[in-house]
């Protein structure tokens, strides 16, 4: 049990809605930010409980607007339970589901359901998407009124774009008079055909079938033009290519309602990591190649792509990290590629592979964690992400600086699908509070037994 | 087994004529020892062309001359790899291949046990996964698998012990045939460096031309391919150099005639219906008027420049039927010494032992 009141000690306190980074202690009073002092307090005021932050960051906890947590449907890769205990070890306090769900959220009855559980087994707030068409068939728009009514922060057929373009224009339009945005998987499908990783190089010499970085820019470039067209609200999820990120800044400078998001994978990947050599481009295809666990929609590109997404990320353009984490049983990876499920588990090393930018000198700290925190806040409309007195204390400690070894055998999450296994990152998320009870903290086993419970 | 003691008899049953029950002694049998026994020295698997050195390549050509001896002995039977089993595992219809391998297996006493997987029960029945794994669990002494996804054969070769021969994966790799092309360049032109190899159709899916190109210039070839542009892989511009360590010196020509011009050798790949079904080309008629061998076009290569095809033909489309059955093919010769060369290779990674096999398992 904690007491209803909680000071984080001694942390520099970094807060980009406020414009805050010193070092002070932060209080918290039911639940709720309560003051953020000018200066460390010269000891702890009574009767609160006190987290020790010292050397830390203390930054709004994660949201993220892009996350498969597999429940309804498929439990055995990821249930609303462990999705939200990968999340908080993670820094995210906020996330928002995906609909590719089983059955699929295109309906109140659905959307009901994962709100309700969540809030009952979930460690972290969950947030939810609905579908654009029923059954995400691209045929018909699902009851997006309805939706809204039940919550959703946004539509999204995500793992399925809208390829009609007619039906892409009603859902802008129909949309936007509900204030809420259009996230469409940006592939055009008949270019990618049986394509499973970027073609280039290295998809020429493992001789797998590529896709096109054209795929997503073609679909994007239709998608702002309807957006012009309707006066909706589109946001791009997941970009990853170069192509993609010239349009969407023309489409910012036209003053269009367009926002975008980016992995952190596709931040800090290149294709050659299906090479299975974290990243090493080798003089012989070794057996190791093949890697599935880097198969992921839209794939892994060059670096010259990543050069610009990050690029696109300092600037502005893009808008925001989203993790796009997706969670796979060892049978969907542990097959030829071809075979192979798309997807990274994302939740649990987003923060040490954007860390590699700022480390990197591409962008600062305090901005880094305003595409974390403040920018998806905005999209989602939601009052988190801050903070600002009286918002909720959700809360992430971190340290910029520590490295640490993935280990995807102890993950929170179900699913071990990652690239990244054996790679030591530098940035760790140290503790993770939310609505003032601590979900997370590395430094004790205790507060493991505090997620199973919370 | 000890190394020292598995050299010992394969010495024994390769080199000495007195032990070979069934077979003369061969001709050039210190060639098959010698080399065999260093042949695939670094290699527990054959995954592609791109994991042996030159030095590698050669001695497995110079045991396959070797092999191409006792293939043409009037008993053709040698016990080099008697009390092995290897088992051909093919997920893509193919008839000469998987003959091709199943009968160099057993010219050298091995038991050969074929699966053939249809495509339509893949993806109904057992994961390649579980496959390897029962695979292994039977102790078989060598995999050779062929698969229409590219890397299969390296999953394999990750859950088993046995050596794995990638019998074509895809549109990845075809190590065996790219080694008997190397074989026939040899034998026929007296040598590869230096000489010019003209690969001319759809380059973008073959796996033939993929670890052809590979190992025709890790052997010094000039290699200039030639194909319609929808039919090359990525940025295979005309006049540009492909990215990749692998391609360096590889040559995209202009025009077909182009590629042909002073040719050594020319090799015409295989083309499928299905790339006009899917929009690659407008059809098959064109293909054979700008892209396909005849007389004229094989006139530009050098006087009695090779003629080459992987199998099986598609005659008067990729190549005419006056040139492929003409006084410059040898494609009937590449199926003679696709069995010799397998069997140099399947020597080279089964006559070690599976003792030999275990200690190099990667830990």
């Amino acid at each position: 049990m904690q007491s209803n009141r909680t000071v984080i000690r001694n942390g520099r306190v970094i807060d980009p809605s406020q414009g805050i980074d010193r070092v002070a202690d932060l209080l918290i009073a039911d639940g709720k930010i309560s003051e953020i002092t000018g200066s460390p307090l010269e000891r702890a005021p009574d009767g609160h409980d006190v987290i020790d932050a010292s050397g830390l960051v203390v930054a709004p906890g994660f949201i993220d607007l892009h996350t498969h947590l597999r429940d309804p449907g498929y439990e055995w890769k990821e249930t609303l339970e462990t999705g939200t205990q990968a999340a908080a070890r993670g820094g995210f306090t906020t996330l928002c589901a995906m609909p590719n769900t089983d059955p699929c959220q295109d309906s109140a009855a659905v959307i009901d359901d994962v709100t309700r559980r969540a809030a009952r087994t979930g460690a972290v707030r969950v947030l939810t998407i609905g579908a654009i068409t029923k059954g995400r068939q691209g045929k018909n728009l699902a009851p997006m009124g309805e939706l809204a009514e039940a919550g959703v922060i946004g539509f999204s057929d995500d793992g399925d774009p809208v390829s009609d373009p007619n039906i892409m224009r009603q859902a802008l339009s129909y949309a936007s008079s509900l204030g809420l945005p259009i996230i469409n998987h940006a592939e055009e499908r008949s270019l990618v055909r049986g394509g499973v990783m970027s073609e280039g190089e290295v998809a020429t010499r493992l001789g797998l079938p590529g896709v096109p970085a054209s795929a997503e820019a073609v679909m994007i470039a239709r998608d702002i033009e309807l957006t012009a067209l309707t006066g909706g609200r589109l946001h791009v999820p997941h970009v990853s290519t170069a192509a993609s990120v010239a349009l969407i800044r023309v489409a910012k400078s036209r003053g269009l309602k367009v926002t975008a998001e980016v992995t952190p994978h596709h931040l800090s990947l290149t294709d050659s990591w299906v090479y299975g050599l974290h990243g090493e481009v080798p003089e012989t295809v070794p057996p190791e190649a093949y890697d599935t666990n880097a198969k992921v929609n839209p794939p892994l590109r060059t670096a010259a792509d990543v050069a610009a997404l990050i690029e696109a990320l300092a600037d502005g353009t893009i808008d925001v990290i989203a993790t796009d984490h997706a969670p796979h049983a060892a049978t969907d990876k542990v097959c030829t590629f071809n075979e192979a499920a798309h997807g990274i588990n994302v939740l649990e090393t987003a923060f040490g592979q954007v860390m590699r930018l700022t480390h990197a000198g591409f962008i600062s700290l305090p901005e880094l964690i305003r595409r974390l925190t403040e920018h998806p806040a905005a999209i989602l409309g939601a009052e988190t992400g801050s903070l600002a007195k009286g918002r909720a204390a959700d809360i992430v400690l971190l340290d910029p600086d520590a490295e640490w070894t993935v280990r995807p055998e102890s993950f929170a999450s179900l699913s071990r699908n990652t690239p990244l296994a054996g790679v030591t990152l530098r940035g760790r998320v140290v503790a993770t509070v939310f609505g003032g009870n601590t979900v997370w903290d590395v430094r004790t086993a205790a507060a493991q037994t505090e997620v199973a419970t919370s | 087994m000890t190394s020292s003691s598995t050299r010992r008899e394969v010495q024994s049953v390769a080199g000495a004529g007195s032990s070979l029950p069934y077979a003369e002694a061969p001709a050039k049998g210190g060639a098959v020892v010698s080399h065999a026994s260093t042949g695939l020295a670094r290699q527990r698997h054959l995954l592609d062309i791109d994991s042996l050195s030159p030095e590698e390549i050669t001695s497995l050509l110079d045991s396959a001359e070797g092999m191409l001896e006792v293939l043409g002995r009037d008993v053709k039977k040698t016990p080099a790899l008697r009390g092995k089993t290897i088992v051909t595992v093919f997920y893509e219809n193919s008839t000469r291949t998987r003959i091709s391998f199943e009968e160099a297996g057993k010219i050298l006493g091995a038991d050969v046990i074929n699966v053939s997987v249809s495509s339509s029960s893949v993806s109904k029945g057992e994961s390649l996964y579980n496959t390897a794994l029962t695979l292994q669990a039977m102790h078989v002494d060598a995999l050779i698998i062929r698969h229409p996804h590219a890397g299969a054969p390296h999953f394999v070769a990750r859950h088993v012990k046995a050596p794995v021969v990638n019998a074509g994966d895809g549109m990845h790799a075809h190590p065996t045939q790219a080694l008997l092309d190397l074989f026939t360049l040899r034998q026929r032109l007296g040598g590869i460096a230096g000489k010019r190899v003209a690969i001319v159709g759809d380059v973008l899916y073959s796996r033939v031309a993929r670890s052809g190109i590979i190992g025709l210039l890790r052997m010094g070839a000039q290699v200039v391919v030639c194909g319609p542009p929808t039919l090359m892989p990525y940025g295979w511009l005309p006049g540009s150099a492909p990215a990749g360590s692998w391609y360096e010196g590889l040559e995209i020509a202009e025009s077909v005639e182009q590629a042909l011009d002073g040719a050594d050798a020319v090799m015409a790949l295989r083309i499928q219906q299905e790339r006009q079904d899917a929009g690659h080309l407008p059809d098959l008629r064109e293909y054979s008027n700008r892209y396909g061998i005849n007389r004229k076009r094989l006139s530009l290569a050098k006087e009695g420049a090779l003629l080459m095809h992987p199998g099986p033909m598609n005659e008067g489309v990729e190549i005419s039927s006056e040139v492929a059955h003409g006084a410059q093919s040898v494609i009937e010769e590449q199926v003679r010494n696709g069995v010799a060369l397998r069997m140099a290779v399947l020597y080279a990674l089964c006559s070690r032992g599976r003792d030999q096999a275990a200690a190099q398992e990667r830990p």
